[in-house]
């Protein structure tokens, strides 16, 4: 007798892992466009990172410090090696360069006004410096980008550091670009073009070529702003240790190294996602590189590193400085503090096909928070004081973070943080970070398991 | 007028620099010479008030770098980056000038007598470049805006990219880059070489006797059919 009731089971609907949603949805919009998909923002895929790090803490073989009681220092010196007026900031948190163009001028004030709160710098970007921003900020780095919009030296003597851009961790090798919806006529006579059009900025510097060339440029620079200023570099993170070797060689003072997770006001997908090393391979390397040329933490002489890409909290200041550097950089975490991808606007985000936290079509300038945009209503969204206001609680709470850290492993100074207090949960981060994997004493490629 | 002579045999360039970046009222309208420039970069860089400065021979890089109302003459010829990203005032260059020549220069004036390099006037930003002889391959790459005027030749991919720049040459061109055609010289055109001529000192070169170039705007706007050009 045959059972009527039992039917041939069909398996479930499965997705490929390879072709998974996402790539197929790419797929079909290549196909329909013809041109590759731009966006803001960093790395989105799953990268090591600083997650995968633990500190150790203090307990017999190690002697803490009171939490609130004994002093655990934040501050941070930068441009002592050349620079007759050195920098000093109260906090190791520094904010990365984004341009005026790829931000509204209130988002760019807010980020001045923040800094300037807890006695941090800001930068400026590609698109040169705005009044709101140079009068908002107290300490105001000044980027000297490959296609040199709004480049001028009047600025370059406002400035109190000069960063000369090579690249940037989102991007290295590539130029940037800003589509036509953001080039207002602001903008446009900002950076000398015509108003509404894709503007390209170059990959390369237009005076200069390789590292014999960067050091006679830098000299220029010093020249023209009397030798006062600390001049920074700032690097993509792709060969670490050569590249901060090359920029200490040409007279940085500060290196300032960016790694894939870094956000970018407008790349190809492809670049974003696919070039570049994460951070927490790159710190190492770096540090080995000013330890090698004698300039790591030695008195006057020494070449500050700043490094960003990914910095989300106190845990990652502190795992940053751990491995060697001397201060951080953040750029899409500080947006973040402003008010871009909140929840409060997530009709608005549904209007544009997103959802709040996904929002990446910042090159669009439709950005409903009023930050990635030159759309003059849109951009009265941000109060620039308010906005500050939350920027400078949300650098103080990293700072107490990092502190209460330190504090834990027995330290009177970040700076006194080492990769010692660290171990590292994954094979990966292990072998990249140059610390043992917890519970052993392995490092691969360092030690014998 | 006063003029002031500084040997760079003997004194540092950086006390001659700083000497040049001092307070206009007390500058202005004062002569400087530089002797022994022996090929030093970063001569009279930063300059910002109105001096005319001589350099008596050949100076490397980025000489007169980032000029602002000031007047300096090379009496010899010039390393890449001569009068980059200049704001405004006249360099002039008595021989020939090495790379990026003029490169993102904003205003102002450059006259280089002789040739120069490769990527002279790259990206420049609204400055004039006058160029007696002939220019390098990639000049004018990115142009935004300003008139670059050739008395000579220009090699191969000429004003690729270019933007809102004029370029008028008088020789051969050796190929033009991307988006960069033949424009038909208007009045006002016509009207900008004369002025340019004049002012460096070719007054009987004939402006038409000249090509000009400029943008065919079509790489505006990134499209799947500039694909190729990209
Ligand atoms: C909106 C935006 C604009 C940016 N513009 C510039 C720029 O003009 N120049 C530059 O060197 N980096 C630019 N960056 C990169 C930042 O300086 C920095 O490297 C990066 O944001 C650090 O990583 P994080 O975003 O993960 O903190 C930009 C980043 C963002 C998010």
């Amino acid at each position: 007798m045959s059972d009527n009731s039992y039917k041939t089971p069909q398996t479930t609907a499965r997705y490929s892992a390879t072709f998974d949603e996402y790539t197929m949805s790419e797929i079909r919009r290549a196909a329909a466009t013809g041109i590759y998909d731009i966006r803001g923002g960093g790395a989105k895929r799953k990268l090591p990172h600083f997650d995968d790090l633990l500190f150790l803490g203090a307990s017999v073989s190690r002697y803490p410090l009171e939490g609130y009681r004994e002093k655990c220092g934040t501050d941070v010196v930068l441009g002592t090696r050349y620079a007759k007026k050195p920098i000093y900031l109260k906090t190791v948190i520094t904010i990365a360069g984004m341009s005026f163009g790829a931000l509204s001028g209130p988002a760019k004030e807010a980020l001045g006004r923040g800094a300037t709160a807890v006695g941090t710098s800001t930068t400026t970007g590609d698109g040169g410096m705005t009044p709101e921003e140079r009068g908002q900020s107290k300490t105001l780095v000044y980027q000297y980008l490959p296609s040199r919009y709004g480049m001028n030296p009047d600025d370059l003597r406002k400035a109190d550091a000069i960063e000369v851009v090579i690249g940037q961790g989102a991007k290295p090798g590539g130029g940037g670009m800003l589509l036509g919806q953001k080039i207002s006529a602001r903008v446009a006579k900002m950076r000398c073009l015509p108003e509404g059009i894709d503007q390209r900025s170059s990959c390369r510097h237009p005076d200069w070529t390789g590292p014999d060339d960067l050091e006679i440029k830098i000299n220029e620079i010093r020249e023209i702003t009397d030798w006062e200023k600390p001049i920074y570099v700032k690097i993509g993170a792709t060969r670490p240790y050569f590249d901060v070797a090359l920029a200490v060689k040409a007279g940085a003072d500060v290196v300032v190294l960016d790694g894939m997770q870094g956000g970018t006001a407008a790349t190809q997908e492809v670049f974003i996602e696919h070039v570049g090393l994460p951070i927490l391979a790159a710190i190492r390397p770096a540090v080995k590189a000013l330890q090698d040329l004698g300039v790591y933490r030695n008195g006057k002489d020494s070449v500050q590193l700043i490094v960003s890409g990914g910095i989300r909290n106190g845990a990652d200041v502190a795992k940053a400085i751990a491995l060697g550097a001397d201060a951080v950089a953040i750029g899409t975490a500080a947006l973040i503090a402003l008010g871009d991808n909140d929840p409060h606007l997530e009709a608005e985000y549904n209007k544009l096909g997103t959802t709040a936290g996904a929002y990446d079509d910042w090159h669009e300038g439709k950005d409903p928070a009023g930050i990635t945009t030159q759309d003059p209503e849109l951009m009265q969204r941000v109060d620039p004081v308010k906005a500050g206001h939350r920027l400078a609680n949300y650098i103080a709470v990293m700072t107490m973070e990092a502190q209460v850290v330190a504090r834990a492993c027995g330290k009177s100074h970040l700076h006194n943080l080492e990769p010692e207090d660290l171990v590292a949960l994954t094979i990966e981060a292990s072998a990249m970070a140059q610390v043992p994997l917890a519970g052993t004493s392995w490092i691969p490629g360092v030690t014998q398991f | 007028m006063d003029n002031i002579s500084f040997d760079l045999d003997k004194k540092p360039l950086r006390e001659v620099n700083q000497l040049l970046h001092g307070d206009a009222a007390g500058l202005n309208g004062k002569s400087f010479t530089i002797e022994n420039p022996n090929g030093a970069h970063s001569i009279a860089v930063g300059l910002k008030s109105d001096v005319h400065v001589t350099i008596k021979g050949h100076a490397g890089y980025y000489a007169a770098g980032m000029n602002q109302i000031a007047k300096v003459t090379i009496e010899g010829s010039a390393g890449s980056g001569v009068a980059e990203n200049m704001m405004s005032g006249v360099v002039h260059v008595k021989g020939f000038a090495s790379n990026a020549a003029g490169a993102t220069a904003n205003g102002g004036l450059l006259i280089i007598d002789g040739d120069a390099g490769l990527r002279c006037a790259i990206a420049l930003k609204g400055a004039d470049i006058v160029v007696g002889g002939s220019v390098g391959s990639f000049s004018a790459f990115m142009a935004q805006a300003g008139n670059f005027v050739i008395l000579g030749d220009a090699g191969e991919g000429l004003g690729d990219s270019i933007y809102e720049a004029k370029i008028f040459v008088r020789g051969k061109v050796k190929s033009l880059g991307a988006d960069c055609e033949v424009k038909t010289m208007d009045a006002e055109s016509k009207k900008i070489l004369t002025d340019l001529l004049a002012k460096s000192g070719h007054v009987d070169v004939k402006p038409e006797s000249f090509t000009q170039y400029g943008s065919a705007r079509t790489l505006y706007h990134f499209h799947v059919d500039n694909a190729g050009a990209y």
